[in-house]
């Protein structure tokens, strides 16, 4: 007993405290470790400035803000999807800032209009389909927007994951924002009827049941399609493609990922600095070859993998649309059923 | 200090107490672990709220309906295999049983998101099972059925493999030691197996039966990742999602507290099978049953029996995270070896914290049932309030310490503390003790019943009650209880994920939270290694604790 409770006391010395330098900067991601850690050392690399990090879901880290209120030790807040961001902008967790850099690099469509966060990485909600079983013409006929999804020549062919997922109510909230609400309401219950199996699983998972056969086309964010090919194993994925809806009104679909300083921020001059880092082209490249996401940066290109698909019409809608509307797209996918 | 409780018997039985210093830290700590509970549901109350008619307009039927039946479908699951293999291994003798014994609880290892991750790969219309069909019969998309595997009776499937062994460590205990003798005299009044099962053993083994079951129930209703990867509505997952996704906490303290409301409903249940057995033969010394001799074709459906839970709730998914990992061949990351010592750093202090807490609540309990019960009941019930809500509530309350700490510190040194708790191992402890105060106050409280009250009166005699009573007389004999406690805890702290991610510090990482987060960026290959050493570092505590089942060694029974 004595053994164990000493041992425990060494363990629990030995485990990190709450307590940070002045030469670091504290970040709450809600991207991975494996996916931020590499542009933080090269931040670190570049400015001397060592960066704390805690991982978890969006939501998550909202909760942990709000309960740590003015004393929260939180820089930074990187999170994926404008919904997310919106919505920490909105409970008062972020602080504008003023940066000529961030105006200067970051397109207006992909940043909060007050300068409370900025968007760092571009990434489709795209449409993975077999080629076998949908041609050229079935796309052009059927599917030139995203509205296409709910014509009925798609019954039972469509596998997409839960509507749990933040990146499926930002795609409704933006049918919501280009053709407004009731033609959204009526789109969600028709694509709903279109669904090849109940939704399960992650975007990863739709693109296998399109390879196996299950479904012939799958909603997914265009990165994951992308890690896929760029892996050792992509033979599997020989009878598919990747295609990006866009009609008159709406065109491709493009989310964020993006960051803002915290409200009470510690130290606010190195949160403001990693996050013009990040924008950095130097910064910017490493997105693009890390995750295969379209790099934020105007004068900086996307990886191979993703240079292949050509140029693709964007949507031009404010992603902080996404935000406004995401209650309302998250009702309309409980009505529809899409669980 | 001396403690003593006068305890006079009035006209009715009415009772005067002096004040006991035991039960009142006994039920301070309960309250203590119950607050954060406490502040999730005060949400509940909030009345502007028009999130909740829409949930129930539109989700909540598919919510009940999803949350009962897995429940239900679990309980049955999982006392059909713990029940089963327990009798097969108590009663019977074969070839391989006594390594049966133990392998039996290694499923206990494997966390239900790990096997549901597997499973769901294997088994999914792309997996390698119906592709080998397709390929192999010729077979295209509609010429013919295949159970799909992310549904809720898949998440029946799953849970109840894994979290079988609760039902199987306790009956198991309770066959070889309650009943052996009137198994034997139902043998020798010429009764057959089947009838024995069915009137002796099964009566009799009732409390643990009881007592599994609603730990595995209790872990189903708090599941999440089973559920969100099998794309199931369930009132977790619709917490969740009112929280997380609206961000509506009134909504999710509403179904939170349905939710709790369920739960006391399962713990009551429990009670009240539990309670309604009082024979226990007083002379029973605990020697084994002879058991059954199994031969030919009887002795091979046996083996079968023990092989299937042990294959399909543990060996089939470990050997698929080791083919997984083998065939990324990923390099080994180097901060491996730090998440590894967080890992077992956090569940070592975690486990001597949450069986301390529940050794002093249970001896309350002893001491005072009257004051400690409601208290001590109301503690366990964080096993099945999902990590995430119980999370939060730590997250409030380490505010409220936090931010009156800092407002003292000011005012009497002119400088704030910052956060002291909130983001600390501390914090982190607490809420592991939270969630598995009820596994462990379980385990204590059943070897508990064991020790018969004539030697607490004893204790009383030779006046060292009651710390000398808990020090020498019962801290010895709980022995095998506190190392069943603590080999539960231990392994369901390395498996615990959604408290872990709120609540850690800086630059901390878990197996648990490394497993989820390859899993959820869909890199199953690395999510292989940090799975598969979560399940490694499980096995160590449970093949302690399988020892001790084959040579029981607990004291007399003792009515109750």
């Amino acid at each position: 007993m004595t053994v164990a409770l000493a041992l425990a006391t060494t363990v629990l010395l030995l485990m990190p405290t709450n307590a940070g330098s002045a030469e670091s900067v504290n970040l709450y991601s809600a991207r991975k470790e494996a996916l931020v850690r590499p542009l933080l050392d090269s931040f670190t690399e570049a400015t001397g400035t060592e960066v704390r990090l805690v991982t978890a879901k969006g939501g998550q880290l909202h909760q942990r803000l709000l309960a740590e209120g003015e004393n929260s030790p939180a820089d930074v807040l990187l999170t994926v999807d404008a919904g997310n961001l919106w919505r920490a902008a909105e409970a008062g967790l972020l602080q504008a800032v003023n940066s000529a850099y961030l105006d200067a690099t970051v397109p207006e469509t992909y940043r909060d209009p007050d300068g409370r966060w900025y968007g760092l990485s571009l990434r489709a909600r795209a449409i993975v389909y077999a080629t076998e079983r949908v041609s050229g013409t079935d796309l052009a006929d059927h599917l030139d927007g995203y509205l296409g999804l709910a014509d009925p020549v798609w019954r039972g062919r469509i596998a997409v994951r839960s509507s749990n997922s933040i990146y499926n109510q930002s795609l409704i909230a933006a049918v919501i924002a280009n053709y407004g609400p009731e033609v959204a309401e009526r789109w969600t219950h028709g694509l709903v009827e279109n669904f090849a199996r109940p939704p399960s699983g992650g975007d990863r998972d739709q693109i296998r049941a399109v390879a196996a056969g299950e479904a012939d086309l799958s909603i997914v964010n265009s990165y994951y399609y992308a890690v896929l090919l760029g892996s050792d194993d992509a033979d599997w994925l020989a009878g598919t493609a990747i295609y990006f809806p866009a009609d008159t009104e709406m065109g491709a679909h493009v989310n964020v990922s993006g960051a803002g300083v915290a409200r009470h921020a510690p130290h606010p001059d190195a949160a403001l600095e990693l996050i013009e880092f990040l924008a950095s082209p130097e910064a910017q490249s490493l997105y693009a070859e890390l995750n295969h996401e379209f790099p934020v940066h105007p004068d900086v290109g996307p990886s191979g993998v993703v240079a292949e698909w050509g140029s693709i019409a964007t949507d031009d809608l404010p992603v902080v649309q996404f935000g406004r509307l995401n209650p309302d797209a998250v009702r309309i996918a409980d009505r529809a059923g899409w669980n | 200090m001396r403690l003593t409780r006068i305890r006079r018997l009035g006209h009715a039985g009415r009772r005067i107490r002096s004040l006991n210093g035991w039960a009142w830290t006994a039920s301070g700590t309960s309250l203590l672990l119950v607050a954060p509970l406490l502040v999730v549901l005060f949400g509940a109350a909030d009345p502007d709220n028009d999130l909740w008619p829409h949930l129930v307009d539109t989700v909540l039927a598919g919510y009940v309906v999803n949350t009962v039946g897995i429940a239900f479908g679990v309980a049955v699951g999982t006392a059909v295999l713990g029940v089963g293999t327990a009798w097969l291994i108590a009663m019977c003798d074969f070839p391989g049983r006594s390594v049966f014994a133990w392998a039996l609880i290694l499923p206990l290892a494997l966390p239900g998101y790990v096997a549901a991750f597997v499973y769901g790969d294997l088994l999914e219309f792309a997996g390698p099972v119906q592709t080998a069909l397709r390929d192999g019969f010729g077979w295209g998309k509609d010429d013919y059925w295949f159970p799909a595997v992310r549904s809720p009776l898949g998440a029946i499937a799953v849970l109840s493999l894994v979290l079988y062994p609760y039902v199987y460590l306790l009956v198991q205990t309770a066959f070889a030691t309650q009943s052996a003798t009137l198994i034997e005299t139902g043998r020798l009044l010429g009764r057959g197996p089947l009838t024995i099962f069915r009137t002796l053993a099964i009566p009799l083994a009732r409390p643990a039966l009881a007592a599994g079951c609603a730990l595995a129930v209790m872990e189903t209703l708090n599941d999440i990742g089973v559920a969100e990867l099998f794309g199931i509505g369930t009132f977790t997952t619709g917490i969740y999602r009112a929280w997380f996704g609206f961000g509506d906490v009134g909504a999710a303290a509403r179904l939170a507290t349905v939710l709790l409301l369920v739960v006391l409903a399962v713990l009551w249940a429990e009670r009240r099978l539990r309670r309604s057995i009082r024979y226990h033969p007083e002379n029973d010394r605990s020697r084994p049953v002879i058991r059954y001799a199994l031969r030919g074709r009887r002795s091979a459906l046996a083996i079968l029996g023990c092989a299937l839970p042990v294959g399909l709730g543990f060996a089939l998914p470990a050997a698929v995270l080791v083919w997984w990992h083998v065939r990324a061949g990923a390099p080994i990351d180097p901060a491996f070896a730090g998440i590894v010592f967080n890992t077992l750093g956090l569940a070592l202090g975690a486990t001597i914290l949450t069986v301390g807490i529940a050794g002093l609540v249970v001896f309350g309990l002893r001491l005072d049932p009257a004051i400690v019960r409601p208290f001590a009941r109301t503690a366990g019930a964080g096993y099945a309030i999902p990590g995430v809500v119980v999370a939060v509530g730590i997250l409030g309350l380490c505010s409220l310490l936090d931010h009156a700490l800092n407002g003292a510190s000011r005012a009497m040194f002119g400088t704030g503390t910052g956060l002291l708790l909130s983001g600390s191992v501390t914090v982190l402890l607490f809420a592991y003790a939270v969630r598995f105060l009820a596994v462990s106050m379980n385990a204590l409280e059943s070897s508990y019943h064991r020790i018969p009250g004539s030697l607490d009166a004893a204790a009383r005699t030779l006046g060292v009650f009651p710390r000398g009573m808990l020090l020498r007389v019962h801290i010895p004999l709980l022995r095998s209880g506190v190392a069943t406690a603590a080999a539960l805890v231990f392994v369901e702290v390395m498996k615990e994920l959604p408290a872990t991610l709120i609540l850690r510090p800086f630059d901390f990482n878990t197996l648990a939270v490394r497993a989820f987060e390859m899993a959820d960026e869909e890199r199953i290959a690395d999510a292989a290694l940090p799975a598969l050493a979560i399940v490694a570092a499980g096995l160590l505590p449970l093949i302690v604790l399988s020892r001790r089942f084959r040579q029981p060694q607990f004291p007399t029974e003792a009515p109750s």
